[in-house]
């Protein structure tokens, strides 16, 4: 997946098919896969596709903290920006125990109503994120009930022309339905707490065409009971055209697994076709 | 050396707030930023340049009468922008409607819009606050 993912963005980096929606407005790519900010799925599609397009890209992502490492890459397509259909692979590594978790995550998301731009509501979309994990060992042995699950996640989203003293402003909203540890990575349900809804929320401003600034947020059950923490971020993305973005960020994630401070980089980045 | 008090700094940031809402005080008009009369007609002039070169919407002003548009949309832009003009031309339904401009075309034309901003140089936060002028029009322009 990680080369095919690679090899796609390189192709895909050196021309575009669909253009049919303004710079930046289709978000970059989160860590499960989907049309978002880093760690949170918003309303937008993947892609550049407008009603009268389909749309492909790809993206690999690494989250770099104290104790841990994530990889993914992923693909998604984008059918007349009603359909956002996506697969990602994550590879999260824990040097500890010299081991590395493998999920997979097929996902599907709608958009039910609205465009970020020219609406007069925020874009509507819902979602539906499939996981599953390949060896589910670690998430048994620490109190995981099951080894696959799915989010369902509603998310609403505006981008606001010239709001902040003549600065577009972005923010986005989401509801997920979910009984994830660590996103899936530590396995679904556990001792403590069952599938409930979780608030998502993101904000940027644009300083420029290419460069968005932002925040996230990433509220997370304790079902383990290891403490596991809200998620937050600070990125930038470049967005120089609507072949390619690249996101880069710093990350808190609090407790993982019980070992806390949790916090380092992340970088990202999607290639559109 | 002593750092400043707390009470200090509130100061300070309050007396910043206070000179930057005195700047704010007399705004000028969107019309008076893009450099009025002239400014509007050199960004018109560039726009259709723009589209000139263009591939994929150039086909859309094939009729059109250019010193028409010109003077039409620099009418339009000084009423829109809040300038001293009373636009009096067809309404954005009278002239699309039939052309069946689809959502991809509108964005292009938007693209070439913002590039004809950047060429007459037009300050970012400007362009946008022309954008979110123009925006609303979109229902009374695509897919009629």
């Amino acid at each position: 997946m990680k080369w095919f993912s690679a090899l796609l963005l390189l192709v895909l980096s050196q021309s575009a098919l669909a253009d049919g929606k303004l710079l930046a407005t289709p978000g970059v790519s989160q860590i499960e896969g989907s049309a978002g900010g880093g760690i949170v799925p918003w309303a937008q599609l993947a892609g550049y596709a407008s009603e009268d397009e389909w749309a492909l890209s790809a993206f690999c992502s690494r989250g770099d903290v104290k104790n841990y490492r994530l990889d993914v890459c992923g693909v998604q397509a984008n059918l007349f920006d009603r359909i956002e259909l996506s697969y990602a692979e994550q590879d999260f590594a824990v040097p500890a125990l010299n081991t590395n978790i493998e999920q997979d995550i097929s996902a599907i998301k709608v958009r039910l109503y609205g465009d970020i731009v020219y609406s007069d509501w925020p874009q509507l979309s819902v979602g539906i994120q499939h996981k599953s994990l390949q060896d589910g060992t670690v998430a048994t042995l620490v109190g995981a009930e099951h080894t696959s699950g799915n989010d369902v996640y509603v998310a609403m989203s505006k981008l606001h022309l010239g709001a902040l003293n003549g600065y577009n402003w972005f923010w986005n909203v989401t509801g997920r339905y979910s009984d994830a540890n660590q996103v899936g990575l530590l396995g679904f349900g556990g001792n403590h707490a069952g599938k409930q809804w979780l608030l998502e929320a993101s904000t940027a401003v644009f300083l420029s065409r290419e460069f968005a600034m932002g925040v996230e947020f990433r509220e997370k059950a304790n079902n383990l009971g290891l403490g596991e923490s809200h998620w937050r971020d600070v990125f930038i993305a470049w967005l120089p055209n609507k072949s390619v973005s690249v996101t880069a960020a710093w990350l808190d994630l609090g407790s993982i697994a019980g070992v806390d401070k949790q916090t380092g980089w992340y970088v990202s980045i999607t290639g559109y076709f | 050396m002593k750092c400043f008090t707390y009470t200090q700094k509130l100061v300070v940031a309050l007396l910043v707030m206070i000179s930057l809402s005195a700047c704010q005080s007399a705004p000028q008009s969107l019309y008076q930023r893009v450099g009025e009369q002239a400014g509007l007609e050199r960004l018109v002039d560039a726009f259709i340049n723009q589209i000139g070169q263009d591939d994929v919407v150039f086909h859309y002003f094939k009729q059109t009468n250019v010193s028409h548009f010109r003077t039409g949309f620099v009418s339009h832009l000084c009423d829109v922008l809040d300038g001293p003009c009373q636009y009096d031309g067809d309404s954005m339904v009278q002239i699309h409607t039939g052309m069946n401009i689809n959502e991809h075309d509108f964005n292009h034309v938007v693209d070439l819009l913002i590039a004809a901003m950047d060429e007459v140089g037009i300050a970012h936060p400007v362009q946008n606050q022309i954008l979110a002028k123009l925006a609303p029009m979109r229902s009374e322009i695509i897919k009629i």
